[in-house]
């Protein structure tokens, strides 16, 4: 038997294993905070008889809190992996390509006129969605949709993308009068206060609805990583493929933009991770990366919550002190070898 | 029934017609060789086959079944292409990628069976390639990898093979093992290659047929040695040439000394 290929029995034990280890990201995250929990009233407050204040704090601060940063962490890192099979590039990422800017402009539209023309709060998500949609069409428009996409203009479309993004937040927040306060900084950062389990719940709605779509692919994006004519010629409909994962990507990123704000690098630290651990199969990438970058923004975001006493980082400035040197970490590796034969 | 039919195939980029009314039959077990200078169409036509390309007149016909009817997996599993631009962005294993070759026989969610896993095995074998089986992708050199997408080709199992200069980062080795696996291949009850050479004397001894393209249509076609004559040859390349009767019968091309010297 050759080793390296995935089979289903590889493909469980992964995902159980990984599946642990979002369990124990979470337990962590329910336990640490300012007043101190610990396991056995964690047990208590679940199945309902702890003590009243522990129950309190178990179910009505820590695990929104630890749920919402699990399905945003699970789908900026699936949103991730997808954009980097369908740009064939691994430096892709939702953050980095402005998507998550584009959710958050159309996030910001409705949060300060909303009101004025009849939307409600609850149609956030979906404006981020339509935002991100936009932004996803536009980069395909600029970058073309087939092909390789070369990391240069990736990066390029990217950078302004998100320039453009923020001044018109800035913009938009400041015409509105929402400018006052942290409230704009912390979500142009990315952060996760919006801790409640109805909020996180709907996350987990767009995060399964894209999962559905994507999951059912996961091996047509090792051929889409050929290129769309190989692709094509090993039986892929490509174009079929790429919208509805471009819906799958836009899905996601709108609503974790819309909750949490500019939350960077996950999509891009996950996915590295998980192939340089198990390979580059998307059939494992796609659904190793929901549950791994679950537990890594949990895990960061337990690190916002409690490094400083007292004081509440938000989690994007985490998540951005790790990914960037990363990034360029991976930028010089990656110049090397895609450029060192040519 | 042929294995493969232009009929009256044209298709234009940019104002300019790249194809102009090509007819072109490969009957089953031959090797037809398609040689022509850059921009030819030789690409174009392949792509034709392969359906990655619509011909704005005209169609193509696979075992009797118009390309433009089949679903993508159907005409996959008719035909197999070794394309041109073989990179690959992430680091599959050499085996992983030739695995993809069974892609058109799988279910959507399907795993690879142990008789995939074995196809995929054999193909690398024939290639003589099995060494190279762990490899990342990403590692090897770009004749390699070549290797390994002929290698996916023929696991793919596809009656017809179609190959795009598969053989331009080869050593003559290698050159000569792939071009004489498409003869294997084509030899096989139903089945048949079409190659893209750029190399006339290996085509020539390769190939069943050569169809020789000149500016998007089909200047000569039949056995090598009468397509391959020095006024063609120079007709098409735009340089004289030497055709000398090889030791085994197959023409050797070789430019002659007077050639303008680029």
């Amino acid at each position: 038997m050759i080793a390296g290929v995935l089979t289903p029995t590889r493909l469980a034990v992964t995902l159980l294993g990984l599946l642990a280890l979002l369990l124990a990201a979470v337990l962590l995250g329910v336990v640490s905070g300012p007043s101190g929990i610990d396991l056995t009233q964690v047990y208590g407050a679940l199945v309902g008889d702890g003590d009243a204040v522990a129950t309190d704090i178990v179910l009505r601060i820590r695990l929104p809190r630890v749920a919402l940063a699990a399905v945003v962490g699970a789908s900026l890192a699936v949103a991730g992996v997808l954009f980097q099979a369908l740009l064939r590039n691994p430096l892709a990422d939702p953050f980095i390509l402005g998507i998550s800017g584009g959710a958050a402009l159309g996030g910001i539209l409705v949060l300060a006129f909303g009101s004025a023309v009849g939307l409600a709060q609850s149609a956030v998500p979906f404006a981020a969605f339509a935002g991100a949609i936009l932004a996803t069409a536009l980069l395909f428009g600029i970058t073309g949709f087939g092909g390789r996409v070369s990391t240069a203009g990736l990066l390029l479309t990217g950078v302004v993308f998100n320039a453009f993004a923020s001044a018109a937040i800035v913009f938009i927040a400041s015409l509105a009068g929402l400018a006052e306060g942290a409230g704009i900084f912390l979500w142009l950062i990315g952060n996760l206060s919006a801790g409640e389990l109805r909020i996180a719940g709907w996350v987990g709605v767009f995060l399964a609805a894209g999962l559905a779509c994507a999951f059912p692919l996961a091996r047509g994006l090792n051929l889409l990583a050929l290129g769309d004519e190989q692709a094509s010629q090993l039986g892929v409909e490509v174009e079929r493929h790429k919208r509805i994962l471009l819906l799958a990507t836009s899905l996601m990123v709108g609503a974790a933009v819309a909750v949490s704000g500019l939350v960077g690098f996950v999509g891009l630290i996950i996915p590295h991770l998980l192939r340089l651990l198990f390979g580059p199969d998307h059939r494992l990438l796609v659904p190793a990366s929901a549950l791994t970058g679950a537990a890594f923004l949990v895990v960061c975001d337990t690190v916002a919550r409690t490094v400083l006493p007292g004081r509440e980082l938000p989690v994007g400035a985490i998540t951005a002190l790790v990914g960037g040197p990363l990034f360029l970490f991976l930028l010089r590796r990656h110049h090397r070898t895609v450029y060192a034969d040519r | 029934m042929s294995a493969l039919e232009f009929q009256s195939v044209s298709v234009a980029a940019g104002g300019r017609a790249i194809l102009s009314g090509i007819d072109l039959v490969v009957e089953p077990g031959e090797v037809m060789g398609l040689v022509g200078r850059n921009g030819a169409g030789k690409t174009t036509l392949l792509r034709a086959a392969s359906g990655v390309l619509s011909p704005d007149s005209g169609r193509v016909l696979v075992a009797g079944e118009p390309v433009a009817e089949l679903s993508r997996r159907d005409l996959a599993q008719r035909v197999a292409v070794v394309p041109q631009d073989t990179s690959v962005p992430f680091a599959f294993r050499a085996f992983e990628l030739v695995l993809m070759g069974r892609s058109p026989h799988l279910g959507t969610l399907g795993f690879e069976s142990p008789e995939d896993l074995a196809r995929a095995q054999d193909a690398l074998d024939d290639v003589g390639i099995p060494h190279l089986a762990e490899r990342s992708v990403l590692s090897l050199s770009g004749g390699e990898r070549q290797l390994v997408v002929v290698a996916r080709a023929l696991a793919q199992d596809s009656p017809l093979l179609l190959l795009d200069e598969a053989t331009a980062f080869l050593d003559l080795q290698h050159r000569a093992h792939v071009l004489d696996l498409a003869r294997l291949h084509a030899r096989q009850e139903g089945r048949a290659a079409l190659v893209v050479s750029h190399d006339l004397t290996l085509a020539a001894r390769t190939c069943d047929r050569l169809a020789l393209l000149v500016d998007g249509g089909v200047l000569a076609c039949g056995p090598p040695r009468d397509v391959l004559t020095p006024e063609r040859v120079e007709q098409a390349f735009g340089l004289p040439v030497h055709v000398i009767d090889g030791p085994d019968g197959a023409p050797i091309v070789v430019p002659s000394a007077s050639a303008p010297q680029v």
